[in-house]
């Protein structure tokens, strides 16, 4: 079977919608991210799917990736503030190959780079709608997928 | 301190590479690289006794001392495959100080034949902090290609920028391959059939994806005064500068934008050069999205117009900007970080020698290295006696 005869559904089309409270967590795919010194608080909230931002006090903007400190200003605290969630697509690409971790019976799925409404661009997995769908400029939210030790990772569903 | 330098203080004086259409090499790691530093001296008309500098993308201490070498300069610059276009760089500036007299730079990989070779480097992530582990591959992101295929999909999107225009580029590239006997693959091939290969990253086809072989190479680099009177007429360094924007491709300002937008106008500026000086580019094609970005960044078109640029084949052979004349990452010999070619065939470009391949006017030549993920660029214009 060639790269392009796969199905056009994404492996985490499933993590489209919230996930029910207490209901089932589905098993994880891919590489589960590990959490480091400075990122801790970040995956704390994430298991009361809370998204937060670092934000630097001195200059009042957001950093992405978290730094452990402002790098303009390393004695200035950083503050992990609550994000909208609320993001634009700026660049996407569906992996016909798969990434490591990945189970190529998964078929394609879309990597994107997503500008959140805070003004910082992480990137993450658009998901619940087949991935050639996703289109650069679309409005996404933030949506939940569960990783096996009871943190959730962030994902963007088209709104 | 002027902005031209380093104009004109250091020459390379010999080069060597090694590369098989079969994709692998019989020999492999010290030796390789002993091998190629041995070849590229022997290039110069020079001996290992005349060496005081080493440049290599790692620890240029180990492999000072396997040449048995005790240095007065080292550079252990690694960014990635523009490294060897920093060390050029960082060398040229040493010698104009006054720091070193002779700088060998070396890179031998051999990823293909590893595959039967058990006791091989382990390859992997350098240690030390890495946010990508935490931030982009829980994704899926597939390195390096899944990078690349963003800034392509990006370009799509804000420039129009088509996957015919990027094929373009590896049809052309694969002509030139065609008149290089050692390059991997030199049968033709058409935008149909980039387009026709299996979709690997959208918008990337597995034909708009360098290649995985084995390869190495070497260069010499030394004083003007000293180049004069060796084996081979030398190949002066005009000018060279560096741009990095970022390491992983999410921290990446703006996706269509390099940092060979800083230093391909410095290098350039430092040459004094204009871009109808340039006979030859050499710019590090790891995918043609990257080819493509070198082309905007470097100024041969303005920003948005690479696909626009490239359509009519005037990369190839015969056309009006020959760019990557060895077949290039694409065509030619990928072993991981391609820029030891691009400073390799300029040289033998400028030098005349480069046998059926070999361009019309051969004066200047830019050698436009990429390293990362489109983070770390590379600038090195280089010339003949009659450009000083």
């Amino acid at each position: 079977m060639s790269e392009s005869e796969r199905t056009p559904d994404g492996p985490r089309a499933d993590a489209g919608a919230r996930r029910p409270a207490g209901g089932p967590r589905s098993s994880p795919r891919g590489i589960e991210p590990p959490v480091t010194e400075l990122s801790a608080p970040f995956w704390d909230a994430t298991r009361d799917e809370r998204f937060l931002l670092p934000w630097s006090t001195a200059r009042e903007v957001p950093m992405w990736f978290p730094r452990e400190v402002d790098p303009a200003d390393p004695g200035q605290p950083i503050e992990w503030r609550e994000a909208s969630g609320e993001g634009t697509v700026y660049a996407v690409s569906v992996h016909h190959k798969p990434g490591p971790g990945r189970d190529p019976a998964d078929g394609p799925y879309a990597v994107a780079l997503v500008d959140l409404a805070e003004g910082v661009r992480m990137m993450a997995n658009v998901v619940g709608c087949p991935p050639d769908e996703v289109a650069v400029g679309a409005a996404v939210r933030l949506v939940w997928q569960p990783l096996s030790d009871g943190r959730n990772l962030p994902q963007f569903t088209p709104v | 301190m002027t902005a031209r330098t380093l104009r004109g203080a250091a020459a390379l004086v010999g080069v060597a590479d090694a590369a098989s259409p079969t994709g692998e090499l019989d020999s492999h790691g010290r030796a390789l690289e002993a091998a190629m530093v041995h070849e590229a001296l022997a290039d110069a008309g020079l001996t290992l006794d005349d060496v005081d500098g080493v440049a290599y993308a790692g620890m240029a201490g180990g492999f000072a001392e396997y040449l048995g070498v005790r240095p007065t300069y080292l550079d252990g610059t690694m960014v990635g495959g523009s490294s060897y276009e920093l060390h050029v760089e960082h060398a040229a500036a040493a010698i104009a100080a006054g720091l070193c007299d002779v700088v060998v730079g070396v890179y031998a990989s051999t990823p293909r034949s590893d595959r039967r070779r058990p006791n091989a480097m382990p390859r992997g992530m350098p240690p030390g902090p890495n946010p990508a582990f935490e931030w982009e591959l829980p994704y899926g992101l597939r390195l390096p290609m899944g990078a690349y295929a963003l800034a392509a999909s990006r370009h799509m999107a804000v420039y129009g920028t088509t996957s015919e225009q990027l094929a373009q580029i590896a049809v052309d590239t694969r002509r030139w391959a065609s008149l290089n006997p050692r390059a991997r693959f030199q049968d033709p091939i058409t935008v149909d059939d980039v387009l026709a290969s299996p979709m690997i990253a959208s918008p990337l086809h597995l034909l708009d994806c360098c290649l995985v072989t084995d390869g190495a190479g070497a260069f010499v680099l030394t004083s003007a005064e000293r180049a004069a009177d060796l084996r081979r007429p030398p190949v002066y360094v005009l000018g060279a500068a560096t741009g990095g924007t970022h390491q992983a491709i999410t921290e990446m300002p703006d996706l269509t934008v390099t940092g060979g937008a800083v230093s391909g106008p410095a290098a350039f500026a430092m040459a004094g050069v204009k871009h109808d000086d340039v006979d030859l580019l050499m710019a590090y094609d790891s995918f043609t999205i990257t080819a493509l970005l070198h082309l905007e960044d470097l100024g041969f078109c303005p920003k948005g117009e690479g696909g626009a640029f490239v359509e009519d084949g005037k990369l190839g052979p015969g056309g009006a900007l020959p760019m990557n004349t060895n077949g290039g990452g694409l065509s030619y010999t990928h072993p991981g970080m391609y820029g030891m070619f691009l400073l390799v065939e300029a040289v033998r470009q400028l030098r005349g020698e480069a046998g059926d391949r070999q361009i019309d006017r051969h004066d200047v030549a830019v050698a436009h290295g990429s390293g990362g993920v489109l983070s770390t660029m590379g600038t090195v214009v280089l010339g003949t006696e009659a450009t000083l």
